[in-house]
């Protein structure tokens, strides 16, 4: 491991990274006030830990290639077999039941507002999931949907005063029926051009909303939008904040539920013979149209759902919420999760979503954080943190086993 | 599903984490104040300037002994001007006990941390959130500001127009909250005056990498004057790409503007144009220490909004003091009902909650300086 | 003056086009060889705008004369950000070839994340003025409410850079050997193409474009933060695929095709939808044509 030659190797890198970063770090010129700082420092540390990391890096990497047997002592693989184990599936089931049931109570009313964006993005990640991770096609424009059920719950409240229960069927309907609307001119598309038009409407959506004032009220947004209330009771902050957590559990364990069915149902194995090869489906008699149409509107639907919660929660919405960037981050908890898997998704999701809110102390420094660590994650999980196993079927030969 | 619950297990430690972070401190005797805005990200540089503010004004009352004896702790939570994520410092801020909050900087993020505010009972002084509708509305009675709306700027920059003689004018924006809500303005009091004809009203868009179609377009509509919304990054390129086309039309724009590093970048090209912003209060005695304060501890000059914020905590520090309360109703009473001598002048607060005594003037770069035009 | 209006809209247009098909390019090429859409693309021309503005900076002190300068930071920044490009590869994207190809976007999007972060916090979350190192040419002066110094500029190198390509790939070696690779990365592995020298070549193009686009745009816009690659880079993605992602001269079409419909659309109608422009023209170009203008159609082995 240590010797002459993986000396000369890391001592190379390093003197690499030297010259890679020295503009960036080591100067910093002013072009307003004219002066230039020298950071020397700075090189030094990079040197040092260039030396260092290429050490770790050839190691973490040499261990990879190493191959199958390796990862499997990962913790991953320990997670992906024990998802797989009935065994501890009830006492499981039912703590989590119930530590969810208690939390809010016991947490402070931040802890509850956090866990609740958490458990959007594992709805928005599990709608996601169907698109991307079941009918394997890339979409790149999932804001737009999530923007849809947002301004659908927005709009009706300030013009007619709609509540909330009304407004999340209809949001969901409205999503829907713009999945469709986008659906249909892609049909044909594959893969990237798939991938760059859902992005192109997505990103059109948004600008028609930031521009469009009469009907949207432009950049300045909407506000005053009201929290959901059972009949009438106006309740209190710490209150609504609970409430809103529990309709957010309620809505998580319905989709997974669902996606769940969808996932083992007819509609289901078509989405995925589909993603596995196009042709094949189709030769099989799978209406491919239909099929992709579905995925589209059915994903939309939970995007619709989830919009109209986050109009609620944060009572006031503008269009700088629905980038791109945010359809980017629901595709990250999609395939950081593991793509097609339940599980792996609402990991994805909870990670994707507290990680940031628990590195607040290193603040400046958490996006820099998080950037390498979903390439590391990469490199080292490409799969997601839990693995979609695929469906297998055994054939027993007659008298097999008897 | 064992490894579902051993994450469980994981976020639990995690949330108690977190819990036991916001509940750790519980030495009663301190009043809490949060400080909330941009503290990360893109937009830090509006929201940094507030923290050190509120830290000045806090350390010196502490030095004194306090309010009535009890110290001032600041509770300084990021929101990078979010709405989404104000909700959720909102959230955190009350957990954590606060009697008010200076902030939050960005207009959307105030209006989605106002609600829950509102419902807790917390009233929260703004240092540069100049949505109109934040006090105009009567939505958020807890809400106060130490900087005059954005429809007052714009009834100034329109007026400043009409009193140049201008009688052809392109109203152009950067598309964001701020520099289209200014926009907006400025072309619904020049459509009800009919003194002036608007012959453009554009977004521009930030970060294109070509604005010359925009500006061929400006100089085809046969302005004499642009009235700019947004701020300095977009208005520099533009009156660069205008001025280096020997486009001779008089530039108007905002508070987002006024600001020396618009001049910086700009260079000469900056010569000649008109700012408003905030009345001029550098002679002001308390301004000066503030910024003495500030140079003394930071080595540096302060940033935006820095004499706004240092107002909203003078402010809050002495209703607190003339309350001697820290309740909601005692608090906003005190506010509306006291003047107090701030870097910005003797102000207070009127029903609505903006502040009185805090206006607008007009501004011209004069070599490589703004000058307050009389 | 309506014929003025115009041709002030066609150089804005096309002005526009040459920078992002300079970024197209390093996209396209990308994705020829190893398709991959790589998304720290945008980073990259802005790292090279930042190397530009760094270099003249401190040049400047010296009191260089300032076309010296402007040549000295632009071969800095194609060295720099060539070098970037390629460690990128080599980081974040060679241990990948084999994963699924979403995991290689998932790394591509942490890269781009971690190298905005990375100058964010290593300079400045500000703008920076841009120096004006090029004084403004004479002979322009006539036509100067037309075509500015700086478009000039752009246009002329585009067209040089475009050539000098299109003479590499057609008829150098390791041209020839990143067309083959691009066909068949096996069969050309098989002639004895050292693949992984053919995808680091790649890399240095790509990113030696997007540099010259970065150091090119920023002296025209006069300032810049470590934000504009982002945006820069998803246009320049429209635009190669509006070409026909993977085809050279289709990325080149791509992006003036886009630069002509924005700059066009903004003056003949509004600026408000700007962007929306670009993306409509996208949208109905892959209805009808759904591997780009001039996109190989791929027809599959069942």
């Amino acid at each position: 491991m240590f010797n002459l030659k993986e000396l000369r190797k890391s001592f190379l890198t390093s003197l690499w990274f030297m010259f890679l970063t020295f503009p960036i770090m080591v100067i910093k010129v002013n072009t307003i006030t004219d002066t230039v700082e020298w950071r020397w420092r700075n090189l030094a540390f990079v040197g040092v830990s260039a030396f260092i990391l290429s050490f770790v890096w050839r190691w973490a990497l040499d261990r990879r290639a190493k191959g199958g047997k390796a990862k499997k002592d990962g913790i991953g693989f320990k997670a992906t077999v024990l998802a797989k184990t009935n065994q501890y599936k009830l006492p499981g089931l039912i703590g989590i039941g119930l530590l969810v049931a208690i939390l809010p109570f016991f947490a402070s009313m931040y802890t509850t507002s956090v866990l609740t964006t958490a458990l959007m993005y594992v709805i928005l990640g599990l709608g996601l999931n169907v698109v991307v991770g079941l009918g394997g096609l890339l979409h790149l424009g999932y804001a737009a949907f999530y923007a849809v059920g947002a301004y659908t719950y927005a709009l009706l409240h300030y013009h007619f005063g709609i509540s909330f229960w009304v407004a999340l069927p209809l949001g969901a309907l409205f999503s829907a029926v713009l999945g469709l609307l986008i659906g249909f001119p892609v049909l044909r598309l594959r893969g990237d051009y798939l991938a760059i038009v859902t992005l192109a409407f997505g990103e059109i959506t948004r600008l028609v909303l930031e521009n469009w004032n009469d009907f949207s009220f432009g950049p300045s947004g909407i506000a005053n939008i009201a929290r959901p209330g059972i009949a009438g009771i106006k309740m209190k902050l710490p209150q609504a904040t609970i409430f809103i957590y529990f309709i957010a559990i309620a809505m998580v364990i319905l989709t997974i539920f669902l996606v769940n069915r969808l996932e083992n149902s007819r509609v289901g194995r078509a989405w995925e013979a589909m993603r596995e090869d196009e042709i094949a489906s189709q030769a099989m008699g799978i209406d491919l149209t239909k099929t992709k149409l579905l995925a589209f509107s059915i994903g939309a639907v939970w995007a619709g759902f989830v919009g109209v919660l986050f109009a609620a929660k944060t009572t006031f919405i503008n269009p700088a919420s629905f980038t791109v960037w945010e359809s980017i981050v629901v595709l990250c908890v999609v395939v950081i999760g593991g793509m097609g898997s339940i599980p792996g998704v609402v990991v994805g999701a909870l990670v994707f979503t507290l990680l940031p809110e628990l590195l607040r102390s290193v603040s400046e420094y958490r996006m820099l954080v998080f950037g390498i660590t979903l390439v590391i994650m990469m490199i080292f999980r490409p799969g997601g943190l839990i693995q979609k196993t695929r469906k297998s079927y055994k054939f027993k030969k007659e008298g097999d086993g008897e | 599903m064992k490894r579902m619950a051993k994450f469980f297990l994981v976020a639990l430690v995690s949330v108690a984490a977190i819990t036991f972070v916001s509940c750790g401190k519980k030495e009663a005797e301190t009043i809490k104040i949060g400080v909330a805005g941009p503290h990360s990200g893109d937009l830090a540089s509006y929201g940094i300037p507030t923290i050190k503010a509120a830290e000045l004004v806090a350390e010196e009352v502490n030095a004194k002994g306090g309010i009535d004896g009890r110290m001032i702790e600041l509770v300084i939570e990021d929101d990078v001007c979010k709405p989404e994520v104000a909700a959720n410092t909102a959230a955190k801020l009350v957990g954590d006990g606060v009697v008010a909050v200076i902030g939050h900087i960005c207009s959307g993020a105030t209006k989605s941390a106002m609600g829950t505010y509102l419902d807790s009972e917390l009233l929260a002084i703004s240092p540069s959130a100049t949505n109109p509708p934040l006090t105009q509305s009567g939505d958020y009675p807890n809400f106060f500001r130490t900087i005059a709306p954005d429809d007052a700027q714009a009834a100034v920059e329109v007026a400043f127009a009409y009193a140049q003689g201008y009688k052809k004018i392109a109203v152009l924006h950067d598309k964001g909250d701020y520099g289209k809500g200014f926009a907006e303005f400025c072309k619904a009091i020049l459509e009800a005056d009919k003194k002036a004809e608007i012959v453009l009203y554009e977004g521009i868009t930030p970060g294109a990498v070509d604005y010359t179609a925009i500006i061929n377009k400006i100089a085809s509509s046969g302005a004499d004057a642009v009235i700019f919304g947004g701020y300095h990054p977009e208005a520099s390129k533009l009156i660069t790409q205008m001025k280096k086309k020997d486009m001779n039309i008089a530039f108007l724009s905002d508070d987002g503007v006024k600001d020396d590093t618009f001049i910086k970048v700009a260079g000469e090209y900056a010569e000649g144009v008109y700012a408003t912003g905030p009345i001029d209060t550098s002679s002001n005695p308390l301004a000066i220490k503030a910024v003495k304060a500030h140079q003394d501890k930071y080595g540096e000059d302060p940033g935006a909004f820095f004499i706004n914020a240092y107002a909203a905590m003078l402010a809050l520090v002495n209703a607190i003091d003339v309350a001697n309360s820290t309740e909601y109703a005692d608090l906003t009473n005190a506010l509306r009902s006291n003047y107090v001598d701030t870097p910005l002048g003797k102000i207070s607060f009127d029903e609505k909650g903006d502040a009185i005594g805090v206006g607008f003037a007009v501004y011209q770069v004069q070599n490589g300086q703004y000058v307050e035009l009389k | 003056m309506k014929l003025d209006f115009f041709f002030q809209l066609l150089m804005s247009g096309l002005t526009r086009g040459s920078i992002y098909a300079l970024i197209a390019l390093g996209y396209t090429m990308v994705y020829g060889i190893v398709k991959l859409i790589n998304f720290a693309h945008g980073e990259i021309y802005m790292i090279g705008a930042f190397t530009a503005l760094i270099v003249s900076g401190v040049l400047s002190m010296y009191g260089m004369n300032p076309v010296f300068i402007f040549l000295i930071a632009i071969t800095a920044a194609i060295i720099y950000s060539a070098a970037y490009g390629v460690t990128l590869e080599k980081i974040a994207y060679a241990p990948l070839r084999k994963a699924p190809r979403l995991s290689a976007l998932i790394s591509a999007i942490g890269m781009s994340m971690f190298l905005q972060n990375y100058v964010l916090l290593a300079q400045t979350s500000d703008f920076l003025p841009f120096p004006e190192l090029l004084p403004e040419f004479g002979f322009l002066d006539p036509v100067k409410f037309i075509i500015s110094t700086n478009q000039f500029l752009i246009l002329v190198t585009t067209t040089v850079v475009m050539v000098l390509l299109t003479f590499f790939i057609k008829f150098s070696r390791t041209g020839k050997a990143m067309r083959a690779t691009s066909q068949d990365r096996d069969m050309a592995q098989l002639v004895g193409i050292n693949i992984n020298k053919v995808i680091s070549i790649t890399f240095v193009i790509g990113s030696a474009l997007a540099a010259i686009g970065g150091v090119l745009i920023s002296s025209h816009i006069g300032q810049i933060n470590f934000y504009i690659g982002f945006i820069a880079g998803i246009k320049a993605f429209v635009a190669a695929v509006l070409g026909g992602i993977g085809s050279i001269p289709g990325a080149v079409l791509g992006s003036f095709v886009l630069g002509i419909t924005e700059s066009f659309g903004t003056g003949y109608i509004s600026s408000d939808y700007e962007d929306a422009f670009a993306f409509v023209i996208l949208i109905v170009i892959l209805i009808f044509k759904p591997s780009g203008l001039l996109g190989r159609k791929v027809s599959e082995k069942v």
